[in-house]
């Protein structure tokens, strides 16, 4: 079992209101270092397979044909260690 | 009269809404068809219904777009078949990417269900050949994700191409204290057609104000199915 | 059969004291084990059992020839002619809203929707009844904006409209909100199911999502006074799956039409175990069920988990045998889970087993029948004198005045909050929130269903008795607003904590005020909850008796709206039988323009002028002499008058003399009053003089956009409209 972890976030000149939201609200609150906030989504698959490089490249598929929506959103596929994976 | 069906997937919640709205004007129910079902050659238009089709989980339409009978429709599409998506149908429609762009989270972060005024534009073929330049009509949204986003080469060709079908317009008498564009869609488009101008999403629900006991009295939206009705009759 | 037995000390952990722990040992003859003993607690708890209001509400008026199903069921029934049925009830989900806000409402709109759709009744609309704290309270932003999108995430999605509701915000809901969630269905008069199992021997089914562990002992929950330090202690709120309840409910309402179902019942509060108990108990039978066959989400949960989940979009089936594989079908169309889990005997106890073993084994009787009742202390109210006019009247002008009132947190535009909610999915909506009450079209038919919810604590929390009886009648002109006939009311009883004499005397006042009312306007209870313990550290909340009214109009064409949308209408007041006396008193004019927030004498409340302005309302439209209505509630005629304008964009030229416009005949908040735009005049002045139905006339209205309000006094539609329209989301904005 391998564990993948996906970062989706918008592509950069996408507007993203929820951050820009969230940066006003930071700052609101005294968090004045507080440059740019980007939201995002992270989605985590279990798969059955043993090879990291074979599953990097699974979930690149699923990541082009349904989990990311390409036209405003970019993704980052990390392996999780084992060692998280039974926390 | 063409031959209307409507797709229903689970989370469909319009589709009743549609199919009672179009049968008011053509006399003749659409058929409902369930998205396990895949036999729609026979029809002329398909309606892609407003919902939450598969609970909107991931992104508005993101999983409807992938089902199988949506393979059914890409052919219909190529076919020369017209489709018409509302809502939840427009978003199914750019994710499966039968229409360009993307349709986001609503700039206020949050649903929005009220009255707009959209202003239709004229094209010589496809869907939008019965409507006049400029001719505006009433009807409530209601959705998460409404906020249309094409990158500026994209939207360079829609305007060229005459592919944006409706914007958003001031307009509401008592209204005037709202903004007009409901959820910051660039341009303020509220709906697009393809290239062809067979396939058209639009945000806004022309079924919930064609009943004369709707709030807005029930003229704006049958005529604005009446006109696309009327542009795929044979 | 497990051995591990109980003691006090489990019980009182559980919420259940040493009198009703004896009786449970004396009634099964030994001490229960752990599950049989959580599942005593729930069914004994104040949410399941009613012990401490049961006394009172068995003296509210229940019947009468409309009703067909009154309190006892998932819902109540009501017939609307011509066959059909209106199924509605409202229920709270206070504690779990306050305590995550998005799930504790959406989940509150979840159930409320499957107790309706349990009898098969498709759900048709949805309201609410909203309280929170001050405005400036700090977790109040919080709370509203999460319990909107919840409202909204659920009933969008499930794909119900929201036709209307009310919110209002007092400092005694700072640590105790109320989310009170209605829906009303329509089904076929004679295809309602119930909850009775019948037929020993026949299938129990458990269908829908599955189960986890959620929301474990929410029904004790529900029913324990909060301490501020007790966050952690505080159980996981139950996660709602609106997708799922769609699923549960469309798959629900083919089996009944498949004619499969001879009982259902939702799993609420206490889950499996208040289902169970009650299909088996209600049939005079037993059940069996094999807890290892229920479908779970996570692993190794004990039966006594299993029994008091509160996992969301559950119900529990008692099939016809013989349907079995087209029940089969239907579930594996809409992808919904299947399992049969028991059957129905003759007992007369609830068994239950798990990997084989029997985990518990209760006569249903004692379960049911012996939960306590409670005559619980309660100090009687002394209704409060009312503060004179004099002392409440402020130099100003009208406008001033009415713009404050109108910008204020009483009386500000909540389209920030139902903006977030879908009030046209259905395609049926004639009116929704923003008007005196919702109306749908009764699908493929000329008729329309109304809707209202109401509760002006303000005025219950003065005088329970008086206030209680005035939200009954304030719904009642709601619905008459539109036209409509009021049919029956639903309740949600939101008070503090009934041991404490004075909270149980608000609780015995404002139920025999809400009988008087709804015996006298003939709109008898039909289904409703009670909440108790809505407090914090000793503080008790505002109370809270909210009711939910429907009523039917059966030309819908003739429903009517508060806009006044034409110039050179007639605008009359009905029902106003005096001049300069209008009621201050604990009014919003007290409360903003006076800064007097004493808990004064509310407006007296006259039943029979109720029934009798009621009436003229509805014999006049009928004759089409109203083309717009509106109920005189909150913040008097002005504000009514300003309300109609608004909604229609239209001006007006009030037409009394300067000296009758005072302040009290402005802002007073006497009761049975309308206010109506009539196109001909001498017709309808004349038909209310047959009625002997008082009526004055105040104003025309103008196609210019303002509210002229005397010589040299007026306020344009602008300015009235930024200040409503704006309180609200600025306060959100922060």
């Amino acid at each position: 079992m391998i564990n993948v972890l996906i970062t989706i976030q918008f592509k950069e000149d996408v507007l993203d209101p929820e951050g820009k939201a969230i940066a006003a609200s930071l700052h609101n609150l005294g968090y004045s270092e507080v440059g740019a906030v980007m939201t995002g989504r992270l989605i985590r698959l279990t798969l059955d397979e043993s090879d990291t490089a074979r599953a990097m490249q699974k979930a690149a598929k699923m990541c082009e044909v349904l989990l990311v929506n390409t036209i405003i959103e970019t993704y980052d596929i990390t392996i999780e260690d084992g060692e998280e994976n039974s926390a | 009269m063409p031959s209307i069906a409507v797709i229903r997937f689970p989370g469909s919640n319009c589709d009743r809404d549609i199919i009672t709205g179009v049968a008011s004007i053509t006399g003749t129910k659409p058929s409902a068809i369930w998205y396990k079902d895949t036999d729609i050659a026979r029809h002329d238009l398909i309606i892609l219904p407003g919902g939450f089709s598969f609970g909107d989980y991931l992104r508005g339409g993101a999983i409807a777009a992938r089902a199988p009978i949506m393979d059914e429709i890409q052919d219909h599409v190529w076919r020369g078949g017209y489709v018409l998506g509302i809502c939840n149908g427009f978003q199914i429609l750019t994710e499966s990417e039968l229409l360009p762009g993307a349709l986001m989270r609503n700039v206020g972060l949050k649903y929005v269900c009220r009255d707009v005024v959209i202003k239709a534009h004229h094209a010589d073929d496809g869907l939008l050949s019965a409507f006049k330049d400029g001719q505006s009509f009433r009807m409530p949204v209601a959705h998460n994700e409404g906020n249309y986003y094409a990158d500026e080469e994209t939207l360079a060709r829609l305007q060229d191409k005459g592919q944006i079908a409706f914007t958003y317009t001031a307009g509401i008498g008592g209204d005037k204290h709202i903004d007009a564009n409901p959820n910051g869609a660039i341009e303020d488009i509220a709906g697009i057609v393809s290239e062809n101008g067979r396939v058209l999403g639009m945000m806004p629900h022309p079924e919930r104000n064609l009943d004369p006991i709707h709030g807005g009295g029930g003229q704006d939206g049958r005529q604005l199915l009446k006109n696309l009705i009327e542009a795929v009759a044979p | 059969m497990n051995a591990n037995t109980t003691t006090q000390e489990h019980a009182t952990q559980m919420g259940l004291n040493a009198d009703e722990f004896a009786r449970i040992c004396e009634r099964l003859g030994r001490a229960p084990n752990l599950t049989e003993l959580g599942i005593f607690s729930a069914m004994w708890s104040e949410h399941c059992s009613y012990k401490s209001s049961r006394r009172w509400l068995k003296t509210l008026p229940t019947t009468g020839a409309q009703v067909v199903h009154g309190p006892g069921e998932n819902a109540g029934v009501v017939d609307i002619g011509d066959g059909l049925a209106a199924v509605f009830k409202i229920e709270s989900h206070n504690h779990p809203s306050f305590i995550e806000p998005y799930q504790g409402a959406a989940t509150g709109v979840g159930g409320i929707l499957r107790d309706v759709f349990t009898m098969g009744a498709r759900p048709v609309a949805l309201l609410n009844a909203l309280r929170f704290g001050a405005p400036d309270h700090p977790l109040t932003r919080h709370l509203l904006s999460g319990v909107a999108a919840g409202i909204g995430g659920y009933g969008n999605c499930i794909g119900i409209p929201t036709l209307g509701g009310e919110t209002h915000f007092d400092a005694s809901y700072n640590q105790n909100i109320l989310v009170n969630a209605m829906a009303v269905g329509l089904a076929q008069r004679d295809r309602i199911f119930l909850s009775a199992a019948s037929g020993v021997g026949n299938p129990v089914i458990y269908i829908g999502a599955k189960t986890g562990r959620d929301g474990i002992h929410g029904a004790t929950m529900a029913s324990a006074e909060f301490s501020e330090d007790d966050q952690s202690k505080r159980p996981t709120v139950q996660v709602g799956d609106p997708l799922a309840g769609k699923l549960l409910m469309e798959a629900s309402l083919e089996l009944m039409a498949a004619d499969a179902v001879l009982a259902i019942q939702d799993m609420g509060a206490a889950g499996l175990t208040s289902s169970a108990v009650e299909m088996a108990s209600k049939g005079g039978l037993g059940m069996e069920l094999d807890l290892s066959a229920v479908p779970m989400r996570e692993a190794d949960m004990s039966p006594y988990e299993i029994m008091l989940s509160e996992s969301q979009e559950r119900m529990l089936v008692v099939l016809k045998p013989e349907t079995m594989e087209t029940a089969q079908e239907i579930f594996d169309k809409w992808d919904v889970d299947f399992a049969p889990i028991g059957t129905v005997t003759d007992t007369g106890n609830l068994v239950l087993r798990f990997q084989g073993d029997v985990v518990a084994n209760l006569p249903l009787a004692p379960l049911v029948e012996d939960a306590p009742e409670y005559d619980r202390p309660w100090e009687a109210i002394t209704p409060p004198t009312p503060t004179p006019n004099d002392a409440l009247i402020r130099d100003m002008p009208l406008s001033v005045a009415l713009k404050t009132m109108l910008s204020s947190h009483f009386l500000a535009s909540r389209r920030w909050i139902y903006e977030q909610y879908d009030r046209h999915v259905m395609g049926d909506t004639a009116i929704d929130c923003g008007g005196d009450a919702g109306m749908i079209r009764v699908h493929n038919t000329q008729k329309g269903l109304a809707m209202t919810t109401d509760c002006t604590q303000r005025y219950v929390l003065a005088d329970a008795e008086l206030g209680a009886m005035q939200a009954v009648a304030e719904a009642y002109r709601n619905i008459t607003a539109t036209g409509a006939l009021p049919l029956a009311t639903t309740n949600n009883l939101n008070f503090g904590n009934p041991e404490k004499p004075e909270i149980m005397g608000q609780i015995v006042g404002a139920i025999k005020g809400m009988g008087a009312a709804a015996e006298a306007l003939h709109v008898p209870i039909v289904s409703g909850n009670v909440s108790l313990y809505n407090e914090t550290d000793g503080m008790a909340i505002a109370p809270a008796p909210v009711i939910g009214m429907i009523g039917v109009i059966d030309d819908i064409m003739r429903a009517r709206r508060q806009a006044i949308t034409a110039p050179e209408e007639s605008i009359y007041v009905i029902g106003n039988e005096g001049l300069g006396t209008g009621w201050l008193s604990n009014s919003v004019y007290a409360h903003i323009i006076a800064e007097n927030t004493d808990t004064a004498a509310p407006p007296p409340v006259d039943l029979t002028a109720e029934k009798r302005h009621a009436d003229a309302i509805r014999a006049l439209n009928d004759k089409g002499l109203i083309s717009a209505a509106h109920d005189v509630g909150d913040g008097g005629i002005l504000v009514a008058l300003a309300e109609m304008l608004l909604a229609g964009n239209m001006g007006a030229q009030l037409t009394l003399p300067a000296h009758r416009l005072t302040h009290d005949w402005a802002f007073g908040e006497d009761q049975a009053r309308y206010v109506v735009a009539v196109a001909d005049a001498p017709v309808f002045e004349a038909m209310l003089t047959d009625l002997e139905v008082p009526f004055q006339k105040i104003a025309m209205s103008v196609a210019a956009k303002e509210l002229k309000l005397g010589a040299d006094d007026a306020i344009a539609l602008t300015e009235l409209r930024r200040g409503h329209e704006d309180w609200l989301p600025n306060l959100m904005k922060g």
